[in-house]
């Protein structure tokens, strides 16, 4: 599937949808999300996950994707274009926090919904909350609060802590500390897109911790968890589940076997709407799903129940729809915040082998019906 | 900070000098013999990494991953100097630059549109994996020593092939005067393939051996191979010797950057930003290196001004 | 010459005219379209007097382009938290005109040191001189909190300038196309002074020039300021463009972008950067759409252009230049 030819792919479904109103026009999405360059697999993942929820429902909606290249000025091109030229009513598909800070301001500012699949940068989440945007996936400090509450219970206390040196690293390591209690070895700030580790992990050996907690998106957490497992150091290792996700499990290999890292989602995730969802997605795609794409997913749905309860052109009634998020997520219990980010419960998965694949399971719960930090600044209510 | 542990980051420092050397030494060679800029040697090698990638992914075999490396690199320059870039000697630069970025923005989609967007798997073969325990008490991955003894390999060995052998003479009086060796009967292009492809084989051998620990990726060879020119730079372009000490100078310093640089900045800026600012300095450490050396001797170390 | 005054006219008009016409047709991304071209296009012209007629391969002058961004998003960032700028006590601003000078001075500055070290090497150090002083400006702003580091900087609602409406599309087109034309006529009559005529000199033969006992240093120096300049005022102009300025703006990509303006369009030709943007933002646009691999077609696009069609899309339609020496 990843060879599709079509960037911008326009599904129309405009079967049967909701019994009545059969001739009402198709509601206008567009997706913005990273399709090439190094970031792309986790675009694409959204994309399929948002389409493949958008086709069971047959829902009248018309998704307009387009690819950012993960390049922000070229992401506020198309933003501009969907606005003025598609005309679409509800934005969607950023995946990474630059880009979402370069684009949705304006856009909620020209009077369009946005749906977050995948990036929730604190600024829009506490003071700069805003009543057209909704957060499906989490707040960017989320799974790392939960790392630390983890660390916690599993009666760690002094852990050695390092992320890329750009905003979104910073903010990790201020979301781990936010609830871990232990002593730190150490903190350490690497090069974004650094790809040798060896000096940071000479440094972790020589510092007496007792655990290591990392989040080193992408590339970045393949190489560090390979030199990592290579080195022969053999603390436990802690992270958010974005670098032991679906998408490049298999490209980390055993390297990460073992590895608890903190998540919203899991594929064995015990629900209905999971079960049916993995099978679906893989039966459609080939592949397993990954985090994001159940994010895809959940998005989708959201939209699609705010659908079912009003029309988009009632502003009022249709975001008065969209927070009572009344769909079944894949993660199971699922609302919003007054900031309109979720509410939900944050597992620790570890990273096992399944035959040749390599998947999570799900081991204990973090945090249950966890909210942000942010939300109390946001004048919302 | 414990003497072997100061000892274990000199070795550390080493071995990513060691592993840039591998990628900039093709790179000097290229430069050396055709003066030709060639900023696609990063996809040559993203290509030896993902061949690798593949051929592991179907034998199993690290060695016969390795070969497919050294293979499929320097076949995929055979192709690209043959098409391509034998147009652009006798270019000035920025037709070289712009002609070699094409090049890899049609490699990169390229690879993503064979391989697809995901990353893929290659790690250490069991016979290599895991720490091994050095004098003075160092645990030092077996790996990464590997690394280092190919990289002295491959510099003791092309010191040899320049010096000692016959291709490596008519190397040097193609360094020297072009047209005197065409003159003497030396198929002048057929030695430019060669030397093309030669230089690729290198990049695609770094690219698998690195590889197995980093992420085989689309885009993996643009930051490596920014880092490759700044060896290249600061020993001379064109000198093997140069990016040999280049390298390591370039490996040191961005390792000892890392280490110190947090460490030095607690007293000036406070405990709580001496990680970002310290990180800050660490990345532009090798740069300002870089401008050093050039401002002092502006064609590089051992360059010819 | 007179056939290079032809295309030349024709650019102009048509860089006008279509959005003119999208503007009467009710297609507002056009002229989004076009002014993206426009600012692309002085950014260009502004490498062009380095990279065309100083004959200074600069993959640095992202560095410009982003220092010009990063003038318009910390003064109007400032303006709209109502705080003051942090090393003189004064205010920020959102007046256009007054960041266009700040950007152009910090530029001009920007470039005088980067020339200044950079200059004494020459061919391929000089190159990977400017990379790497690129380089440094990137990981300095990735890594800089101060002004939101990787995530970059929003501006709420674009700048103003006086008596213009600038949230009006149209309008922010024609001041940026009124920039450019006005940028395009000063680099016409820098190129034809004595100044001008130097500069190509010394790209072409410094031996000659050394012995009438001009020194080319000086000349390349002011040739690298005025360019830094004019591709800050771009950069400031780009970011209002997109109410948003981030690191991008400084990574070597960008650099390379604009090295492929100017080829494309034709190196040293007056109008060579107008050819160049208008030809890549319409490629990006248009084959962006047909497939997610459309830069394998963009690239072997370039790749024709370096290696058939030397003199770029003015050169194949205007023919070789009138030697000057």
């Amino acid at each position: 599937m990843t060879r599709k030819g079509l960037m911008a792919a326009v599904l129309t479904a405009t079967m049967a949808f909701g019994g009545a109103g059969a001739a009402e026009e198709a509601l206008r999405v567009g997706m913005i999300t990273t399709l090439s360059g190094g970031g792309a697999g986790l675009g694409i993942d959204v994309r399929d996950g948002f389409l493949l929820a958008v086709k069971q429902a047959g829902a009248p909606i018309e998704v307009i994707v387009e690819d950012d290249q993960q390049k922000p000025d070229i992401a506020v091109q198309l933003s501009d274009k969907l606005i003025q030229a598609e005309e679409v009513d509800v934005m969607t598909g950023i995946i990474f926090s630059n880009i979402a800070m370069a684009v949705i301001p304006s856009a909620l500012a020209q009077g369009k919904f946005y749906l977050s699949p995948n990036a929730g940068p604190s600024q829009l989440a506490g003071a700069g909350c805003h009543p057209d945007y909704f957060n499906v996936a989490w707040q960017n400090d989320n799974l790392h609060e939960a790392a630390g509450a983890y660390a916690n219970s599993a009666g760690l206390a002094n852990s050695f802590i390092l992320a890329p040196n750009y905003p979104a690293g910073q903010d990790a390591l201020t979301g781990f500390k936010r609830f871990y209690t232990g002593e730190l070895a150490g903190e350490l700030y690497t090069t974004l897109g650094q790809t040798d580790y060896a000096a940071e992990i000479a440094q972790i050996r020589a510092s007496g911790a007792d655990s290591v907690f990392f989040f080193l998106p992408g590339g970045m957490g393949i190489s560090f968890l390979k030199q990592y497992s290579d080195s022969g150091v053999d603390m436990p290792v802690i992270g958010p589940a974005f670098s032991f996700d679906q998408g490049i499990l298999q490209a980390v290999g055993a390297a990460a076997l073992g590895v608890r890292n903190t998540s919203q989602w899991s594929p064995d995730l015990d629900n209905p709407t999971n079960a049916a969802f993995v099978g679906s997605f893989e039966a459609e795609y080939g592949r397993l799903p990954s985090l994001y794409a159940s994010q895809g997913f959940d998005t989708a749905n959201l939209l699609i129940s705010a659908m079912e309860k009003a029309d988009v052109a009632d502003r009022d009634a249709f975001r008065a729809a969209l927070r009572e998020a009344d769909f079944d997520s894949t993660r199971g219990a699922f609302r919003f915040n007054t900031n309109q980010h979720p509410i939900q419960d944050i597992y620790v998965r570890e990273v096992i082998q399944d035959g040749e694949i390599f998947t999570n399971r799900i081991v204990t719960t973090a945090l249950r019906d966890h909210g942000d930090a942010y939300a109390a600044e946001c004048p919302m209510e | 900070m414990s003497t072997v542990l100061l000892l274990e980051q000199l070795l550390n420092g080493l071995q990513f000098g060691v592993m840039l050397f591998l990628m900039a030494a093709g790179l000097t060679l290229i430069f050396g013999v055709m003066g030709l800029i060639n900023l696609a040697h990063g996809s040559l090698y993203m290509i030896g990494a993902f061949a690798a990638a593949s051929v592991a992914g179907f034998t199993g075999s690290f060695l016969l991953a390795l070969m497919a490396a050294l293979a499929a690199a320097a076949a995929a320059g055979a192709l690209i100097e043959v098409t391509v870039i034998r147009r652009l000697y006798a270019r000035d630069h920025l037709d070289q630059v712009l002609a070699t970025f094409a090049l890899i923005l049609i490699l990169s989609e390229g690879t993503r549109w064979l391989f697809g967007s995901f990353p893929l798997y290659l790690d250490v073969p069991a016979w290599l994996a895991g720490p091994v325990r050095l004098p003075g008490g160092i645990d030092y991955p077996r790996y990464r020593l590997a690394v280092i003894a190919v990289g002295l390999a491959v510099a003791g060995g092309l010191a040899w092939l320049i010096a000692g052998t016959r291709l490596g003479i008519r190397i040097r009086a193609g360094e020297a005067d072009r047209e005197m060796i065409a003159a003497l009967g030396v198929d002048i292009s057929r030695l430019y393939t060669l030397v093309f492809a030669l230089g690729a084989a290198l990049a695609g051998l770094a690219g698998a051996l690195v590889g197995a620990i980093q992420s085989v990726q689309v885009g993996m060879g643009e930051p490596v191979l920014i880092l490759a020119f700044v060896v290249i730079v600061i020993g001379g372009i064109g000198s093997i010797r140069g990016a040999f000490v280049g390298a390591l100078l370039v490996g040191l310093t961005d390792t000892a950057g890392r280490v110190f640089m947090p460490i030095l900045m607690q007293p000036l800026v406070g405990q709580q930003q001496a990680a970002t600012v310290g990180s800050a300095l660490a990345s532009v450490a090798i740069y300002v290196l870089m401008a050093l050396v050039l401002l002092v001797r502006p064609a590089g170390l051992y360059g010819r001004a | 010459m007179g056939r290079e005054r032809i295309v030349n006219a024709a650019l102009a008009v048509l860089l006008l005219g279509v959005p003119l016409w999208a503007h009467w047709a009710g297609e507002p991304f056009t002229i989004t379209l076009a002014t993206r071209a426009a600012i692309l296009a002085l950014a260009g012209v502004g490498l062009n007097l380095a990279l065309g007629t100083g004959g200074l391969v600069s993959l640095g002058h992202a560095v410009f382009f982003g220092l010009g961004g990063y003038a318009m998003g910390i003064l109007a960032h400032h303006a709209q938290t109502f705080t003051p700028l942090p090393l003189w006590d004064l205010p920020g601003t959102k007046s256009m005109p007054v960041i266009w000078l700040v950007a152009i001075t910090g530029g001009a500055l920007m470039a005088a040191l980067i020339g200044a070290l950079s200059l004494r090497s020459s061919g391929v150090y000089f190159i990977m001189l400017t990379l790497a002083f690129g380089q440094m400006c990137f990981y300095f702003a990735v890594s800089s909190p101060t002004y939101g580091g990787e995530d970059g900087l929003s501006i709420w609602v674009r700048n103003g300038f006086p008596g213009l409406n600038t949230l009006d599309p149209l309008q922010f087109f024609l001041l940026a196309y009124a920039v450019l034309m006005a940028v395009i006529w000063a680099m016409a009559r820098i190129k034809a002074s004595p100044f001008g005529l130097a500069l190509a000199a010394a790209r072409q033969s410094p031996a000659r020039l050394d012995a009438v006992g001009a020194r080319p240093f000086r000349l390349r120096l002011v040739a690298f300021v005025i360019s830094g300049a004019v591709t800050a005022l771009a950069g400031a102009l780009f970011a209002d463009l997109n109410r948003f300025v981030s690191p991008s703006m400084l990574s070597w990509q960008t650099s390379g972008e604009l090295i492929v303006i100017v080829v494309l369009g034709g190196v040293a030709r007056l109008y060579g950067p107008v050819a160049g943007a208008i030809l890549l933002v319409t490629l990006e646009h248009y084959l962006g759409g047909i497939s997610e691999y459309w830069q394998i077609a963009l690239g072997a696009a370039l790749l024709a252009v370096v290696l058939f069609a030397r003199g770029g899309l003015i050169g194949a339609l205007a023919g070789r230049p009138v030697a000057h020496d």
